[in-house]
């Protein structure tokens, strides 16, 4: 803007040019910058030349103000995007590519061009000033209209419970509209009141703190329960104290247990469809792994077809990859395994071999390396408890898609038609065929049945873990130890089975590491295979006698 | 039920009129023996020459094919599918490949004359106990034996006690490499983690490097195979081989006719491991490298494959299968790298659907 004062300097020369050069120290509201409007470049001016405790008036002023951009302004300041252009003196936001930066009007946004990058001068800040613009920035928050403001500046506050006064706390307090949000502002006054010299205070605030399991606290109140002045105070905050570890341990049993519960939910979901080909037919696939495989890559397929709703994508892709790995396996049924029924190893070498086609058709149609699947919405988060137990959403989902698949797979199995003729072909073949069931049909659907599943699981598992041609092969051991673990022939014990290898692994990893845990239970599986060959819950009676 | 769980399939050889085929095996294996010894002597312009690199990879079959014979020992005439062969293997070469690390001395990168480089270089302090020892070749000699042999016992132990037959077996086996493996790869288990032992450079004394020395681990390969066959042809044409075959075909009733079947088992998984472990000694100083990848299940089951292609419980089917399938594959992953998955894959599809009794048999029936 200086330079379109400069343009009218052409008729009267000697005057305009007198004037020119005395603009910039003597126009009309006196500001020694610009910024956009008469009242910003005043105060701009005030904090940019100012002495003393100018700036900070400059910035309480600005913070008292009705302006609605104060607080990107305030914070513009303290993450330097705000800056000085020096051959204009124009107060700009800037934003920096490489060494050139883009400027724009603070105030309505309109780009003005480019500049290199050192024609522009950050603004000034001490650490005195640094504190007021947080502290500002932070109360500003406090009485934000947005709930989530609020808490991310109350959140702030329990990090620093002195940089608000009394007073304003109680104010705050009262103004609070969100119980959740006065319940944490409570705590700031009782973190405050732990410095009060009143014993009685301190005791109210050490039972109101007692609830908060954040680290700061915890120090606070070990401090007080090791160095306070008065007796009760220091019993009660030992108390205190204690009752929060015994709450973080337990905190600490329920996140090994979600973890192995997540672990034993991934190895269920793997194995299941293993449990339905081999339990129910005797058969052992050993392609299994890799129909998995194929069912994470429909997720990732999915989601390149509609890479705008990741969540319709995810949704859409569980009745894909079912038809798709389950038609797969029907094929395999049809055209190999049924060559093989009653010579168990020559159909476990024939689906190995049909799983290396299977992994190296991936590599050679897709790619070797692995492919990205994103974690729609409503699969990516956490939900915290107490702030401090933190189950991550996606795995959560998979926990209950675990369990829904295999309330399913029962109700399938127990209640229908199709249920019970797989029972019946599974427990005398022959009597079953004696009594009208078309086994050859039965023994075909129960395999693509199985392949479904494991497709499903594939899905599940592309929003666990890299989704790659080598997934498969990770699982395909571990399913089988599943299986065998569970009880042949039972879902009830893949559930039991899977979910307590799930377990143990975890609880073992913290003194053992994640390899030496998987090694500690592929070894006791082995030792209990050898003292129960038939499982956890082995069938009984003339069912379990032959195949 | 008297039927065991499918084992069978018809017509497997009975031990009868091994003699004449035994002959042709050894006479052939000779030959070869002979025959590649006098090429690579040759000088390196005559057409007949053979370079030390195709010694060294004929070689390399050579110990495949020994591994090929002791699964077949267990699978063709015992009826037990491991699924884990390639872990006594490579517990063989691991214990050849200790030898041969103790031998490099101070000459490693780092230059210390008591550790071996990857020690040095995890910053351990002091030799681990179960390295010592391994300075001397008659310790290691024994230990190839001991090692892969005392695992199969402690396992076929347990195993065999409690009635694990079958597919369990076989996913136990696997489950037993995996795990392996897994251990291996571990760099405090003091076997160099990742990587493996490597570098190597003296047998007994002489620079394996060399050409003669590459010789001479061709020509050892070539007479243990024979030697090892020779053993297999003879246990098996005994008592006991008869007994193990009655427990391939009829395990029960070899059970109820009062035999302890589960001897004989551990007995001759015991020594197919112990086979296993010699080859994979004899493989390691040929290839220069033992890693943790040998312990993968993969391997296990492609050792199960040239024993099927060549033909099971014939012996000389499963040198013929070893032989055949790394020539090919040694070809395919030249000429096609992509293909060779695809082509083994197919040939495991294949073979059991088609060609149940492998080459052998198709060769058998052909001449019938």
């Amino acid at each position: 803007m200086c330079r379109d004062r400069v343009v009218p300097a052409r008729s009267p020369l000697l005057l305009v040019a007198l004037i020119t050069a005395l603009i910039p120290f003597s126009s009309a509201n006196g500001a020694a910058v610009v910024a956009g409007d008469p009242w910003l470049d005043d105060l701009f001016t005030e904090f940019v030349e100012g002495r003393g405790t100018a700036p900070v008036d400059a910035l309480q002023a600005l913070a008292n103000s009705e302006r609605e951009d104060k607080r990107a302004l305030l914070e513009g300041i303290l993450d330097g995007t705000l800056m000085l252009h020096k051959e204009s003196t124009q107060i700009v936001r800037v934003e920096k590519q490489d060494r050139r930066y883009d400027m724009f009007n603070i105030v309505d946004g309109t780009a003005l061009g480019e500049d290199r990058s050192r024609a522009f001068k950050r603004l000034k800040l001490d650490n005195r000033l640094r504190a007021t613009l947080r502290s500002l920035i932070a109360s500003l928050g406090l009485r934000s209209t947005d709930t989530g403001e609020r808490r991310v500046a109350i959140e702030a506050l329990l990090d620093k419970p002195d940089t608000v006064d009394a007073p304003t706390l109680d104010a705050l307090i009262e103004a609070e509209s969100s119980p959740e949000l006065a319940t944490l502002l409570l705590r700031v006054k009782a973190l405050q009141q732990l410095g009060s010299i009143n014993p009685s205070t301190r005791l109210q605030a050490v039972t109101i703190l007692q609830a908060d399991l954040s680290p700061d606290t915890r120090r606070a109140l070990s401090r007080l329960a090791d160095a306070d002045d008065a007796p009760e105070v220091r019993e009660a905050a030992q108390q205190a104290s204690a009752e929060q570890a015994r709450k973080i341990t337990l905190y600490g049993y329920a996140e090994t247990l979600f973890f192995g519960l997540s672990l034993g939910s991934i190895l269920v979901l793997a194995a299941i469809g293993l449990a339905i080909s081999f339990g129910v037919m005797g058969v052992i696939n050993m392609a299994h792994g890799e129909l998995i495989m194929l069912g994470a890559y429909c997720s990732w397929g999915m989601q390149q077809l509609l890479p705008d709703s990741l969540a319709l994508a995810l949704i859409l892709s569980l009745p894909v990859a079912f038809l798709f790995t389950g038609a797969i396996g029907i094929a395999i049924e049809r055209s190999v395994i049924r060559f093989l029924y009653g010579r168990p190893l020559e159909t476990l070498l024939a689906t190995f071999g049909i799983s290396l086609i299977l992994q190296q058709l991936v590599r050679t149609v897709i790619s070797p390396q692995n492919v990205p699947v994103s974690n729609p919405e409503f699969m990516s988060g956490v939900v915290q408890i107490d702030g401090v137990l933190e189950l991550t959403l996606n795995r959560l989902w998979v926990l209950g898609f675990c369990l829904a698949v295999f309330a399913m797979l029962l109700i399938l199995l127990r209640h229908t038609r199709f249920g019970l003729e797989v029972r019946s072909v599974s427990q005398n073949r022959d009597m079953a065929r004696a009594m009208g069931i078309r086994s050859s049909r039965i023994d075909s659907l129960t395999f693509g049945l199985g392949a479904g599943v494991a497709g499903l699981a594939g899905v599940a598992l592309s929003q666990l873990t890299n989704v790659g041609p080598n997934l498969g092969q990770a699982y395909i051991v571990d399913s089988f130890m599943v299986v065998v673990f569970g009880g042949v022939g039972n879902l009830w014990g893949t559930l039991v089975g899977g979910m307590t290898l799930g377990v143990v692994n975890k609880l073992l990893e913290p003194w053992a590491g994640a390899i030496l845990a998987k090694i500690v239970v592929l070894v006791f599986l082995i030792m209990f295979i050898q003292k129960r060959p038939r499982g956890l819950f082995p069938q009984r009676g003339r069912a379990a006698e032959g195949h | 039920m008297w039927r065991s769980k499918g084992e069978k399939g018809p017509g497997v050889p009975g031990p009868s009129s091994h003699g004449l085929s035994t002959l042709v095996f050894c006479t052939v294996l000779l030959m070869t023996i002979v025959g590649v010894s006098v090429a690579s002597l040759l000088p390196a312009t005559h057409p007949a020459h053979i370079g030390t690199f195709t010694v060294s990879v004929l070689g390399k079959y050579l110990t495949y094919a020994i591994l090929a014979v002791a699964v077949d020992l267990v699978w063709g005439y015992l009826g037990i599918l491991s699924l884990g062969h390639a872990a006594f293997f490579a517990l063989g070469g691991y214990v050849m490949g200790m030898y041969l690390m103790r031998q490099i001395g101070s000459r490693g990168v780092y230059g210390n004359p008591d550790l071996p480089d990857f020690m040095v270089f995890l910053d351990w302090e002091t030799l681990p106990w179960y390295w010592l020892g391994f300075d001397s070749f008659a310790f290691t000699a024994l230990m190839i034996l001991l090692v892969p042999g005392l695992l199969a016992f402690l396992f076929g132990w347990f195993a065999f006690r409690s009635r694990v037959e079958g597919v369990y077996l076989s996913i136990i086996t696997q489950a037993l490499t995996y795990a392996l493996m897994l251990a291996f790869f571990r760099n405090e288990l003091g076997f160099g983690g990742n990587n493996g032992l490597t570098d190597f450079r003296d047998l007994l004394g002489y620079d394996l490097r060399s050409d003669n020395v590459r010789l001479a681990l061709f020509i050892a390969s070539g007479v243990t195979l024979l030697l090892v066959y020779l053993l297999c042809r003879h246990i098996l044409s005994s008592r006991l081989g008869r007994v193990a075959l009655a427990v391939r075909d009829a395990e029960h009733r070899v059970r109820f006719l009062g035999y302890r079947v589960e001897r004989v088992k551990l007995a001759l998984f015991t020594l197919s491991a112990i086979i296993a472990g010699l080859a994979g000694a004899l493989y390691v100083p040929q290839v220069g490298i033992i890693n943790p990848g040998e312990f993968s299940p993969l391997n296990s089951i492609e050792v199960v494959v040239w024993v099927a292609i060549g033909g099971r419980g014939t012996l000389y089917g499963a040198v013929v299968g070893a032989i055949g399938v790394n020539y090919a594959k040694t070809w395919f992953t030249t000429a096609y790298p992509d293909a060779w998955l695809f082509a083994l894959g197919a040939l495991f599809v294949l073979v059991t659907l088609a060609l149940p009794r492998g080459i052998v048999g198709l060769l058998r029936r052909a001449r019938r």
